[in-house]
């Protein structure tokens, strides 16, 4: 039975509710809305009735055994790999810095590794005021249960307000593991962050269904309230070297006997340029052809200092590695430009893309659905004009 | 080898159309299927018996009709099912559902490896596969997508995981609990006898009551600590299609290229 409550007196029978469902478990029975057992209680449909007649039951705040008070200050996971800080740990850092300032509180860095002082240092310079330090060699190559252990007991004795972390695959690995033992609210894949300034509560928004739909997310009776948050969400911070901070060593929580996962080896992806982080893709589709026909994408790619990425298409053709596949089977990326050649742009597609700052397609066919998302457009052969753009790049560029 | 599947129930996005005019979905003939990358969880799992003899058992947290997510496993060749379903458990959010799922594999006891899909294509959160192995204190191996070795003589399991960076390849101690990516292998399809043999099968439907040592209060909507304030479509994306249109490619292709540049991310 789906938790659900419909008023029946209140119901006009205006249908809005049912549009407003993702999973279709709304639909009208004698002009008054019924709901059926697809309903998992998501709460799409509340905000679209006009007369208030759809209600959940309140979630009531267990326990209270949280002393919410007790927990302050806003900390950011910084991801290192190899001795050098993620690009989108100093996205944290930047967004960390707004959301301290706005709450009036400190800004910690917690900086897990082995020699990794240096990203102390450059934590503080993108704008952590206090560093956790732990080094140790157990923490050289990134595992799930002794950073956790670490982090939950740095969390239990000092009880930050605000726990963030990129949203890489590092960093959901930690954070589900870290939220499931603390029990406490995370809230994954964020594309936006905010202080609700009435209550202080961080206001996390995310997409679901595919990117279409946003939801707005609180964790209003647990502490942490933990985010994870997709690359190129917010601006970058810049460096300030003069800024001071104070770095506190701190111990590993657990030994090098108790660890039962070891990273034995690891190979790197040839590309310089990975797609997650990457500003610039050049993706290629069903339309490249063949392996062959990703030299002329990668070509592009080069010029313009980019990634290449492709649709799933090409990818179980076996044109190209999985690891470039764009979509709701591989990779959801947001870069500022984002070339989609020889790709029709079906849902799964576009649901890994269609945030792109800017979106150009090249296609034989002018009705894709790749143009509807596509701030520039060229309908024609990407034989022709993929090699013909990478000469105008190369000229306008690189002179 | 005792192997438990973790496997949801999902709209079938394909079915999902944007009405233009609302920017609201339109699900007429919406359909439910198996959770992609649970599929590969799945087959993952029959690869494993089929190499080393032992159980498949998948389970799957939903609404009662996610019992054909069950069926349709069973038919692909799993050897039992069990169903979680309870207006106690709705509304769950990853920390509920991570919960009462461990307290599931808990009751059944006695595995080596637990598979779950890399995410959900509905939620997209990822993370309720790292919430049960927490739950359940053992070992996590997120985005594999590869088994590389496995030995049950000395309880242990080598893969390669997919990051950001390229892969890693890591040893370590069963049980573990996997999730997986879509490369790691082709999902065969369901076959007539295994079909036969899920419309037999009888599948219990676990409830509250079910699971031993559960605290009520961690259930469902009551027990998430993440509360969903707002839903809203997402931004339509500004601005209209420049279809650029030239004599030539090289024309085409300069024009484009101005216009790149005139955006200033290069």
């Amino acid at each position: 039975m789906p938790l659900l409550e419909i008023d029946k007196d209140k119901c006009i029978g205006c249908g809005g509710c049912i549009e407003a469902c993702p999973l279709g478990a709304l639909s009208l029975v004698d002009d008054l809305a019924v709901v059926n057992d697809k309903c998992t209680a998501c709460g799409a449909c509340l905000l679209a009735c006009p007369v208030h007649a759809l209600n959940l039951p309140e979630a009531l705040p267990q326990e209270v055994a949280v002393n919410l008070v007790a927990y302050s200050g806003v900390w950011v996971w910084i991801e290192q790999f190899h001795g050098r800080i993620g690009s989108i740990s100093i996205e944290m850092l930047g967004q960390g810095r707004k959301l301290a300032d706005q709450r009036k509180v400190a800004l910690t860095a917690c900086v897990l590794g082995h020699n990794v002082e240096h990203i102390t240092k450059e934590a503080i310079s993108f704008g952590a005021d206090r560093v956790f330090w732990v080094d140790d060699e157990s923490l050289a190559a990134y595992s799930t249960a002794p950073y956790a252990s670490t982090l939950i007991s740095l969390i239990r004795e000092y009880k930050p307000e605000i726990f963030l972390l990129g949203a890489s695959s590092r960093g959901r690995d930690l954070a589900g593991s870290v939220a499931s033992v603390l029990y406490t609210g995370l809230t994954a894949d964020c594309t936006g962050l905010d202080i609700d300034l009435e209550n202080g509560l961080l206001l996390q928004t995310r997409p679901a269904f595919g990117g279409n739909i946003m939801a707005t997310i609180i964790c209003a009776y647990h502490r942490p309230q933990m985010a994870t948050v997709r690359y190129h969400v917010f601006e970058m911070p810049i460096a300030d070297s003069r800024r001071q901070g104070q770095v506190i060593p701190i111990k590993a929580a657990m030994s090098a006997e108790q660890i039962t996962a070891h990273v034995i080896d690891s190979i790197l992806e040839k590309d310089e340029i990975k797609l997650a982080d990457a500003r610039i893709i050049v993706s290629g589709g069903r339309g490249v052809g063949g392996p062959a026909g990703f030299e002329t994408i990668r070509k592009l790619a080069e010029v313009l200092g980019g990634a290449v990425g492709s649709s799933r298409q090409a990818v179980d053709a076996g044109w190209i590695s999985y690891a470039h596949q764009v979509g709701q089977t591989g990779r959801t990326v947001r870069p500022d430009l984002y070339i989609a050649c020889g790709i029709s742009g079906q849902i799964q597609h576009l649901a890994g893309m269609k945030t792109s700052k800017v979106i150009v397609a090249i296609n034989k066919n002018p009705d894709a659905p790749i143009f509807n998302v596509a701030n520039y457009g060229i309908v024609g052969d990407l034989f022709q004009i993929v090699p013909a753009l990478t000469e105008q790049f190369k000229k306008k560029l690189h002179k | 080898m005792k192997i438990i599947v973790c496997i949801k129930q999902v709209p079938g996005i394909t079915d999902v159309k944007i009405n233009p005019e609302t920017n609201t979905l339109i699900r007429e003939g919406i359909s439910s299927i198996i959770n992609p990358f649970d599929m590969y969880a799945i087959e993952e799992g029959l690869r494993i018996k089929e190499k080393f003899g032992g159980k498949v058992t998948v389970i799957s947290l939903g609404p009662p009709q996610a019992i054909n997510a069950l069926k349709e496993a069973v038919g692909m060749g799993a050897d039992e099912a069990i169903q979680l379903s309870d207006r106690a458990f709705a509304g769950s959010d990853s920390w509920a559902t991570a919960y009462t799922l461990a307290l599931a594999i808990k009751k059944i006891g006695n595995f080596n490896i637990i598979l779950c899909g890399k995410q959900a294509i509905d939620g997209d959160t990822g993370q309720v596969g790292p919430g049960i192995a927490s739950q359940l204190g053992i070992t996590q191996l997120t985005y594999v997508f590869k088994i590389i070795k496995l030995e049950p003589e000395s309880s242990t399991i080598t893969v390669e995981r997919l990051l950001e960076e390229g892969r890693e390849i890591v040893e370590a101690k069963l049980p573990a609990l996997l999730t997986v990516v879509k490369d790691i292998n082709q999902p065969r399809a369901t076959t007539l006898f295994h079909i036969r043999r899920a419309s037999s099968l009888s599948i219990p439907t676990w409830t509250v009551v079910d699971l031993p040592g559960v605290d009520p209060y961690r259930l469902g909507l009551k027990g998430s600590p993440t509360q969903v304030i707002k839903i809203f479509s997402p931004p339509k994306r500004e601005g209209v299609l420049d279809l650029i249109k030239a004599d030539s490619a090289e024309q085409s292709a300069a024009i484009l290229a101005d216009k790149i540049i005139a955006e200033k991310i290069l």
